[in-house]
């Protein structure tokens, strides 16, 4: 069972996450997005951006491993194993470019049981190191109840 | 090409047609870190009970999202995006894999905070037939 009383609750701010070029290229190539300014630097300045510019679901990407160590922590009581993504939202308050670093806040926001599976929505807070809000992302994480 | 400003409720965009293949997934989960071998390995995916080896949601949410992005020409436009994962998408060890089929409608245009023209489109993906997302819908700043 999880632990209730972690809802309203957060997190301790992430280690700041270093954008790379090349991690960009890299997801940009793999989700299959030939943009220019996602690959050429000459190509993001010249359409305004300091540097390469990262897929729209990249910022959700970087928050899984901050979710997934909450989640196996047994403190908090979930069944991982078992674990289904039930749906996503992304809101970009910037895009994410190459050289960003990036703090990432996890806020537990709801934890309900309905027909034998719990059903947590985890936000997280995405910010430049000096608090600018860059993005905010929204998982709802299903798992099956203990029967 | 599209002319952005008369963009309007209604107005469908350019379907896409994408093949998924298990090439595409572990390059995907290099990429993301989503090492899940439900995404890579049949035995895994039988044993929880899966038809076979599936697609990482995230990676579907974002080849979709591809739609909206390559309308506009812009991955930097999107403003937000979501989606319910509501079927798995089984993607066969063969060199076709997966066909993902993806078509996109403008629910609104509106003005956003900073005067950009903001539209509102509803993503359908489907897969073998049947939508594999569910309530997928993003905002996306027109371009001019």
């Amino acid at each position: 069972m999880p632990d209730e009383s972690w809802v309203g609750r957060s997190l301790e701010p992430s280690e700041p996450y270093h954008v790379s070029r090349e991690k960009i290229r890299e997801f940009a190539t793999a989700v299959g997005e030939h943009s220019r300014i996602c690959h050429e630097v000459a190509a993001a300045r010249a359409a305004g951006h300091p540097d390469v510019v990262a897929p729209p679901t990249f910022a959700a990407t970087i928050t899984m491993p901050l979710m997934e160590s909450f989640l196996r922590d047994p403190a908090f009581g979930w069944d991982y194993s078992r674990m289904v993504h039930g749906d996503q939202s992304i809101v970009l308050h910037r895009p994410i470019r190459g050289g960003d670093e990036l703090v990432t806040v996890v806020h537990v926001d709801d934890l309900t049981t309905r027909a034998g599976s719990h059903m947590l929505t985890l936000r997280c807070e995405i910010a430049d190191v000096d608090g600018g809000a860059v993005a905010t992302t929204k998982a709802m994480l299903v798992t099956q109840a203990a029967s | 090409m599209t002319d952005f400003s008369a963009v309007a409720k209604g107005d469908e965009l350019p379907p896409l047609i994408l093949q998924v293949t298990r090439a595409d997934l572990v390059r995907y989960a290099g990429a993301s870190g989503d090492f899940n071998p439900i995404h890579w390995n049949d035995r895994t995916a039988a044993a929880v009970g899966l038809p076979g080896v599936i697609a990482h949601g995230m990676l579907t949410m974002a080849l979709a999202g591809r739609l909206v992005t390559g309308w506009v020409g812009d991955p930097a436009a999107l403003r937000s995006y979501g989606v319910r994962f509501t079927r798995p998408v089984v993607v066969p060890d063969d060199d076709e894999g997966a066909t993902l089929e993806l078509s996109g409608k403008v629910r609104d245009v509106v003005e956003g905070e900073d005067g950009s023209r903001i539209a509102k489109v509803d993503v359908t993906a489907k897969f073998d037939g049947r939508t594999v997302l569910g309530r997928a819908a993003a905002e996306v700043a027109l371009p001019g």
